[in-house]
């Protein structure tokens, strides 16, 4: 991809620009669909219609509406806030979540950055969104924000644990740390004859990982039921309490840009990626950025089928659920699928 | 570790079992009536606004003093003699000028007191809910169709009959002083003649 644009545009420098900021236009892109998509979701499950108005057809201009709305809004700051850090705190959230996107292969020919560390490296810069919720919680001067970010910080820390450890059984059985050579391991059609080769179907632990994997990611991009971080029952609005504007909607893109990205994640290490479901038929770099967008929006639509249908868990069941069931039960499984993959 | 797995069998029961209900839920035609575009149908007997036939109007107040905010003010005028208002579509004869009928809708609560005990059957609800307002002012809803010159013409005209009466009967009382005195001072003189 990368060669392919510097064929088309002189300027090295311009490509490499271009290049890098593909996957900023696909999360705009996205997180505009996303938003009206869960609005229309949320709708539709209690029976009504949605936003309708903007746009014409089923309103799908609402949210473009809803931007430029609050890019007019006032930028507000607290006036004993520590300016610098309160400013920071979306842009760090939102730059922890893009640099994940670099090493996510969105297709055969794109992926950002072909790292052998892959995995590791997305699970590192990952959490530095931590960092960045606890950054502006601090920052704001408000003990509800502080006590937002304090729960939100022990709820990341928390389910990163569960992540790793389901990442981590993926890996044992891939073999390697490149999301790209995972990819490609799972391309072609032929468990039991006609399943795909997907790392899901290969090994019955693997779907116990998989629930796994998904309970957390559910929690680290903080969607209902681990909706904590948002709390706005209990804590006004948690860690974002105080922020207004633009600076609350990056706060609210990198929500769903971050669950894009561990949705595309599972995708990957579970259910093949780009590659097609039917092998050899309909593969191709195109047909693989439709396959894996269609699998991430799947699993992002699941997670808005849940936050409609599930009640917030209390902050101590969300700890109980972590620390007595999820890392329990995956360190087992990590151990069953090692044994499974010597004795296969 | 059994404990463990019955609790999370419990938990992804009761969780696909939920998600099972709003999935269908999904599916279902949504019950939003898209407002300005497609209207309710009102059911029989909805309150919203008032409205009054001032034409069967007799002016009778019973309205008036049936309303428990006092929104509802009416000003009437005894008709004349040589005026005949005519009669209500029901029959009754109407007896006064509505010089003034007002009701400030703003202070309504819509308990629909002010319609069954009206006589003619005059002052009923309508079903229509759009007319909020910007002014307060708006919202008084004025019934009475005489211009201020015709009020005061004919309250003058009233008044003025008024007048007539009370000299009349001032009068008529003066004579029977008279006659009632006159008869007095004969029976004295027939007295003293004796
Ligand atoms: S509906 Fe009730 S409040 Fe309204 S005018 Fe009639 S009596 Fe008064
Ligand atoms: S009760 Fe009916 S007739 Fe009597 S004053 Fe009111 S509206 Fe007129």
């Amino acid at each position: 991809m990368l060669s392919l644009l510097e064929q088309i545009i002189p300027s090295s420098t311009v490509a490499l620009i271009i290049f890098a900021t593909l996957p900023l236009a696909l999360i705009a892109v996205y997180a505009l669909f996303a938003i009206w998509l869960e609005r229309k979701v949320s709708a539709h499950i209690q029976d009504r219609l949605g936003p309708m108005r903007v746009g014409g057809w089923h309103g799908w201009a609402q949210t473009i509406a809803d931007m430029l709305k609050l890019i007019q809004k006032e930028d507000i700051i607290p006036t004993n806030a520590s300016r610098f850090l309160f400013k920071m705190a979306p842009f760090v959230l939102f730059a922890a979540s893009y640099a994940a996107f670099s090493v996510i292969p969105f297709s055969s020919a794109y992926i950002g950055s072909s790292i052998n560390i892959g995995v590791f490296y997305l699970l590192a810069v990952t959490s530095l969104l931590t960092l960045s919720v606890l950054m502006g919680s601090w920052a704001s001067n408000n003990k509800w924000s502080l006590l937002g970010g304090m729960r939100t910080a022990a709820q990341m820390v928390s389910y990163e644990v569960p992540t790793i450890m389901s990442v981590l059984s993926v890996l044992v059985v891939a073999g390697s740390l490149n999301l790209m050579t995972v990819t490609e391991m799972q391309a072609g059609n032929d468990v039991m004859g006609f399943l795909p080769n997907w790392l899901i179907f290969q090994n019955p632990f693997l779907l116990v990982a998989f629930v796994i994997f998904f309970i957390s990611i559910v929690a680290e991009s903080h969607r209902v039921p681990f909706d904590l971080p948002e709390s706005e029952s209990e804590l006004v609005a948690g860690f974002q309490t105080e922020y207004s504007g633009m600076r609350w909607g990056i706060f609210m893109l990198a929500e769903y840009a971050d669950m894009l990205l561990l949705s595309l994640l599972g995708a990957v290490l579970f259910f093949g990626g780009w590659a097609s479901p039917f092998g050899e038929f309909l593969s191709g770099p195109i047909w693989g950025f439709i396959w894996i967008m269609l699998k991430g929006m799947l699993f992002v639509f699941v997670m808005m089928w849940m936050r409609w249908t599930l009640p917030r868990y209390r902050v101590d069941q969300l700890m109980e659920i972590c620390w007595s069931f999820l890392i329990p039960i995956s360190f087992v499984n990590f151990v069953l699928i090692a044994l499974w993959e010597m004795i296969f | 570790m059994v404990h463990v797995l019955k609790k999370s069998w419990t938990t992804f029961k009761t969780i696909f079992t939920g998600m099972g209900v709003t999935m269908r839920h999904l599916f279902k035609p949504a019950v939003t009536l898209r407002y300005p575009e497609e209207r309710d149908e009102l059911p029989a007997g909805a309150r919203s606004k008032l409205y009054v036939n001032i034409g069967d109007c007799i002016g009778c107040k019973l309205c008036e003093r049936a309303c428990p905010v006092n929104c509802i003010e009416i000003e009437t005028v005894q008709a004349t003699k040589d005026v005949d208002l005519g009669k209500t579509s029901t029959g009754n004869p109407k007896r006064f000028f509505l010089t003034d009928f007002v009701i400030d809708m703003s202070k309504c609560m819509y308990c629909d007191m002010c319609v069954p005990p009206c006589p003619t059957e005059c002052i009923k609800m309508v079903p229509e809910y759009e007319y909020s307002d910007y002014d307060r002012n708006n919202l008084l809803f004025q019934f009475s169709e005489m211009s201020e010159n015709e009020v005061t013409e004919v309250k003058e005209k009233a008044a003025k009959e008024k007048e007539e009466k009370r000299k009349k009967k001032k009068e008529a009382a003066k004579k029977k002083k008279a006659k009632k005195s006159a008869k007095a001072s004969k029976s004295k003189q027939n007295k003293s003649e004796d």
